[in-house]
């Protein structure tokens, strides 16, 4: 499977234009990108994992583009064809995102570590709760506006 | 005919500005007046105090005891992060530090000293204080590496300990990134001295002072 199939496929399936990572480089299959609209997140990613075979699930984190909202990243890969697709979606700021947990069980802690870091709500998330911080904590640290230099008490 | 600017002084950095100074002096645990003298020391001391040639005696006594504490002061084995691996190699053969009478232990109640080997993440702050409550007193505290001290390459961040000194008192800082199994002996070392001079002057840290 080539860079320009999968291209090919993911447009006429979703109406989207899938790019390579570094427009200075040559087309790589193992590092694809494509940006999709929230509304079909669910629906795409269950197209890369249904029709373009990719079972595993990598990871899912966020990126803070402060007032432009939020860009929920995931990345999925096909490990028989080295199919490399990372895809991304844009939430408004306090908006909530539809959860993979229907597609990948992995998908289940990095949604949770994602909501505790950034404060985004996974709609369809069985159990949305804090993963890795202090139950005490206040906040969303990886967020931009999160001042990380404030002393709180007692250890901070 | 060109006119050259004057030469700009640069005042000297006057260090009560320093903002990570100011922090510092803040939030440093400093060490409660009880526990300077062990209860047991104090004690004997006022026992023998009143005795005819007593003086002597609690002289002699303070530094025997002293020369037993600083000949087997066990540390609890607390590895945080990458400084441990070079905290076990102090441990191991190549650097003997059995040889001072230092015996990893796994159990804060029989240990003496702590060395916190790592970063201090903010939710493993209050277990390392729980451990170091566990202790029995006297009780000291190394603190290794650059996160131990002040955080070190991680102290903007969000979740670490601006330095282990806020949770706990320490005895001796030992720099590095990881510091050496040598940094860290010569800690150990600088220590001991501490030790030795425990009780006679009643405090834990004065350098240069008299005995008694």
């Amino acid at each position: 499977m080539t860079a320009e199939t999968v291209i090919a496929r993911l447009r006429e399936a979703l109406g989207v234009e899938a790019t390579g990572e570094d427009p200075k480089r040559p087309l790589d299959v193992r590092h694809l990108v494509v940006t999709v609209p929230v509304e079909r997140w669910v629906e795409a990613v269950g197209f890369a994992r249904d029709t373009l075979g990719c079972r595993y699930f990598c990871h899912l984190t966020a990126v803070d583009w402060k007032a432009e909202g939020f860009e929920v990243v995931c990345r999925v890969e096909n490990l028989e064809t080295h199919l490399g697709l990372t895809m991304k979606t844009r939430i408004a700021r306090e908006a909530p995102c539809p959860s993979l947990t229907g597609l990948y069980r992995g998908a289940l802690w990095m949604e949770r570590e994602c909501y505790e870091l950034f404060g985004i709500r996974f709609e369809g998330h069985p159990d949305l709760r804090r993963l890795l911080l202090p139950e005490d904590w206040e906040g969303y640290p990886l967020r931009k506006d999160y001042a990380v230099d404030m002393p709180h008490p007692p250890y901070r | 005919m060109e006119i050259k600017p004057p030469i700009p002084v640069i005042p000297p950095p006057d260090w009560e500005e320093v903002k990570d100074l100011q922090e510092w002096v803040k939030y440093r645990q400093e060490r409660p007046e009880g526990d300077q003298v062990s209860d047991a020391v104090a004690g004997l001391w006022d026992r023998l105090e009143h005795f005819p040639g007593g003086w002597l005696a609690v002289t002699s006594s303070s530094k025997l005891f002293n020369w037993a504490r600083k000949s087997s002061m066990w540390p609890v084995t607390f590895g945080l992060a990458c400084c441990a691996i070079e905290m076990m190699a102090t441990f191991a053969s190549r650097f003997d530090v059995e040889r001072f009478g230092m015996v990893p232990w796994a159990s804060p109640r029989h240990a003496d000293l702590m060395i916190v080997s790592g970063t201090v993440t903010i939710k493993m702050a209050p277990m390392l204080k729980r451990i170091y409550d566990q202790m029995a007193d006297p009780k000291w505290c190394i603190s290794m590496g650059s996160c131990a001290n002040s955080g070190g390459p991680f102290r903007h961040g969000y979740h670490v300990v601006k330095g282990v000194d806020r949770v706990v008192p320490v005895d001796v800082y030992v720099p590095g990134c990881p510091p050496t199994p040598e940094s860290l002996m010569f800690g150990i070392l600088k220590l001991h001295e501490k030790v030795a001079e425990f009780h006679q002057t009643g405090q834990r840290s004065a350098p240069g002072a008299p005995p008694d």
